[in-house]
């Protein structure tokens, strides 16, 4: 991370994933999507997180607004969109068998756990469908990219019009 | 409200199997292991660039990245007879004693702690006195009774928000946790400052590599120039960051990790004779001077100890053919001559022949092929390596700072030299090289500095970067002691072009399957013999196999001795939330 403003108002958009396990990659794909639909100056930091594993605590520990895109296994119809707020997802951190073996979910339980969750936190994505290796999404996950790029848009603007009024500027 | 299953999806560079059978007392009578998914780097390498080679190794582990870059261009180099500059190899040590440091505070605090420490426990400690233990055992400057009882409140509120899952997957209560509250406190404060410590301490990589994880290399040299006066290069700036960086290492090290592993070893002593295994060990050596090919000038010797024999050590040539070879009879690989031959890696072939069963299955078939590792061994010897194998290099070798550091810790603790031969000794092994290593980065930084201001500026050797300068045939054997263990490459170029590549790291030779004689691996042999308190929770497994720092995810396959399954155990973190 590079000399940014604050944690306070600084917002982020984390896309995570495998690319080389198909649907796995969902939320860098979704990144991808967001990123044209923002245009070159998105406002926001858009953070290929990857599968960095515990190297993304301090990006998660350093923004105010964290959206977060991923693949989420909810026993859901491949392809439907979930959202789940920052009350909703299950945090852990807990017996594993290695160092390299660290879900994002342990990330943002030891952020809890540090006291350095961001404030405002979403998690968007939808339901996989083929977890093999390849290197495109299944077709049925590609059909709900638009509607998560449509939704992560709207999550966005909120973010700009709540910055807006803390810091008493126009968004 | 319904209910809502959120199970994650696991990003892990692969996974490990262990199955076990018990006797009727609950002891393991024997244990496998398993590597359930295929690397095949060694394909992909085939018939590539070898300056290229590091590009592509490297991916082998996404956490580890330097290890395997640092073994292919040191193969590169020794096929090509390539001499790196001074500079360049100091910074390359630079590199490497970091990458210690880092690796095994990580895996202490973060991996293996949660198997001594009870987490849930602190709540009932006294926080004026884990002061007064804080205060006893180092000058750390985070030691007042304010200080833990803010660390206790943060898990308490954990603990009450309801967000339990964080300490659901912990074994919190086992009868097996036997430290007091007071040192369970003291611990959970240093593992949430390690993780502010862990991403501080990289910035060498960063700034040597370019970027971190996975930074650049050169087959030749460092990819970074020496310039006091520029922006773009290794300057006046960069050197001090190095050295604040240095001395965050060192600090945290001395005053934190080495006291804790004290503090804490002395309630595990039954540790110290349980989970040997082998006791054979090997190390293929690590902190060259400036000749590479003087294994003399080495920090870590390259050294093979048999039988607990420290007075016996002899130097292992990884060029030997008849020596070194990798086996592949309970593995899913095929051999041109057939399963039960061994073979040398610049000989070694890779190719696939899975047996089964298919997934999903209940149980292997350990008798016939049942792992994607291959079974390297020394002289039909199997063999570990890690820690443990490197720190008894050093100390029957002489090191003095070494054998000064192992006498004490034996001394404080109240153990023979043999318990270092054991679980407790591998983790005991690692605080204690990462002591030597983290102080032979200061002395690496100094004789940087010193190189520096005699001039001795030069980063990059290309005389025989050009494909035009290389013999048409040669052989190189390019080697890292990882933090997990020996890692070693060996290449065939042909004409320009890698004819063959063979990997074999260290967690192939520590979690390898049989041999051609039925021999066990280093996981194998050391899980035998140990009991388990509750065997649905098998807290002792984890502690055997977290100390090799095992570099694969791993589950847990237990059976009695009827074949009746027992437990399995998912490291694999499931969660199950309403939502």
């Amino acid at each position: 991370m590079g000399d940014g403003p604050g944690v306070e108002g600084r917002r982020v958009v984390l896309g995570l994933g495998n690319l080389l396990n198909r649907d796995e990659g969902l939320g860098v794909h979704a990144l991808r999507a967001l990123e044209r639909r923002l245009g070159p100056e998105p406002e926001v930091e858009l953070v290929d997180g990857g599968v960095l594993g515990l190297n993304l605590l301090p990006v998660v520990e350093a923004c105010s607004h964290l959206l977060v895109l991923d693949a989420v296994a909810a026993g859901e119809p491949p392809g439907t969109v979930v959202e789940l707020g920052r009350d909703d997802i299950p945090l852990l951190a807990g017996v594993k068998l290695s160092e390299h073996q660290v879900t994002f979910q342990e990330v943002l339980g030891l952020a809890s756990f540090r006291d350095r969750l961001p404030a405002t936190l979403h998690l968007l994505g939808a339901q996989p469908q083929d977890l093999r290796i390849g290197l495109d999404l299944s077709a049925v996950v590609a059909a709900a990219i638009p509607p998560i790029v449509e939704r992560a848009a709207e999550i966005l603007s909120a973010w700009r019009r709540s910055v807006a009024v803390v810091s008493g500027r126009p968004g | 409200m319904t209910r809502l299953v959120v199970d994650p999806i696991t990003r892990i560079e692969g996974h490990l199997r262990i199955e076990a059978e018990l006797d009727a007392s609950n002891t393991i009578t024997q244990a496998y292991s398993s590597g359930t998914m295929v690397r095949g780097i060694e394909i992909i390498l085939q018939g590539r660039d070898p300056r290229d080679a590091w590009a592509f190794a490297q991916r082998a582990c996404g956490v580890c990245t330097t290890v395997h870059s640092f073994a292919s261009i040191r193969a590169v180099e020794d096929a090509l007879e390539i001499r790196i500059p001074k500079a360049a190899n100091l910074m390359r040590n630079l590199m490497i004693a970091q990458q210690y440091a880092h690796d095994h505070v990580m895996h202490f605090y973060h991996l293996h702690a949660l198997d001594w420490v009870d987490v849930v426990s602190c709540l009932s400690a006294d926080p004026a006195a884990t002061s007064a233990i804080q205060q006893s055992i180092s000058p750390w400057p985070n030691s007042s009774p304010g200080y833990f009882a803010d660390v206790q409140a943060k898990v308490q509120a954990i603990v009450d928000s309801g967000q339990l899952s964080i300490f659901a997957n912990g074994y919190w209560g086992h009868p097996a946790y036997k430290l007091p509250p007071e040192v369970n406190l003291l611990a959970v404060a240093h593992y949430l400052e390690a993780l502010d410590w862990q991403s501080h301490v990289t910035k060498i990589h960063t700034i040597f590599g370019g970027k971190n994880p996975h930074p650049n290399f050169v087959v030749g040299g460092v990819p970074m120039p020496i310039d006091l006066d520029s922006d773009t290069a290794l300057n006046a700036e960069r050197l001090a960051i190095i050295g604040d960086s240095i001395g965050e290492i060192t600090r945290f090290v001395d005053q934190v990790y080495l006291p804790d592993l004290l503090a804490i070893a002395p309630y595990y002593l039954e540790y110290a004779g349980l989970g040997e295994g082998l006791g054979n060990f090997l190390t293929w050596g690590e902190f060259p001077g400036e000749d590479p090919n003087d294994t003399s000038q080495l920090l870590v010797p390259r050294a093979l100890i048999l039988d607990r024999d420290l007075a016996g050590i002899t130097e292992p040539d990884p060029r030997d053919m008849e020596a070194m070879k990798e086996f592949i009879t309970h593995s899913w690989y095929r051999y041109e001559a057939g399963d039960q031959v061994g073979l040398h890696p610049w000989d070694g072939e890779t190719v696939f022949n899975e047996t089964g069963p298919t997934p999903p299955f209940e149980e292997l078939d350990v008798e016939g092929k049942y792992t994607w590792l291959k079974a390297p061994r020394w002289n039909g010897t199997p063999v570990e390596v890690g820690p443990l194998a490197r720190v008894l290099a050093m100390y029957a070798a002489g090191h003095e700072q070494t054998v000064e550091l192992v006498d004490s810790v034996l001394a404080t603790l109240g153990a023979p030299i043999e318990a270092v031969f054991s679980t407790l000794g591998r983790t005991a092994a690692r605080a204690i090289e990462t002591k030597v290593f983290a102080d032979h980065l200061r002395t690496t930084y100094d004789e940087l500095l010193a190189a520096i201001q005699a001039g001795d500026t030069q980063t990059f050797n290309a005389d025989r970067w050009e494909p035009r300068s290389w013999p048409g045939s040669a052989k190189g054997f390019g080697y890292m002691e990882a933090p997990r263990g020996a890692l070693g490459h060996w290449v065939v170029i042909e004409d320009g072009a890698i004819d063959n590549y063979q990997l074999v790291v260290p967690t192939t030779w520590n979690a390898s399957p049989r041999d051609a004689q039925g021999n066990p691996g280093a996981y194998e042999a050391s899980l035998v013999g140990t009991t388990l308190a509750q065997p649905d929770i098998p807290l002792e497994i984890l502690r055997t196999i977290h100390s090799f720092d095992p570099c694969m995810a791993c589950a847990i396959h237990l059976v009695d001795a009827s074949g009746n399954e027992v437990a399995e155990v998912g490291a694999g973190l499931h969660v199950h939330a309403d939502g």
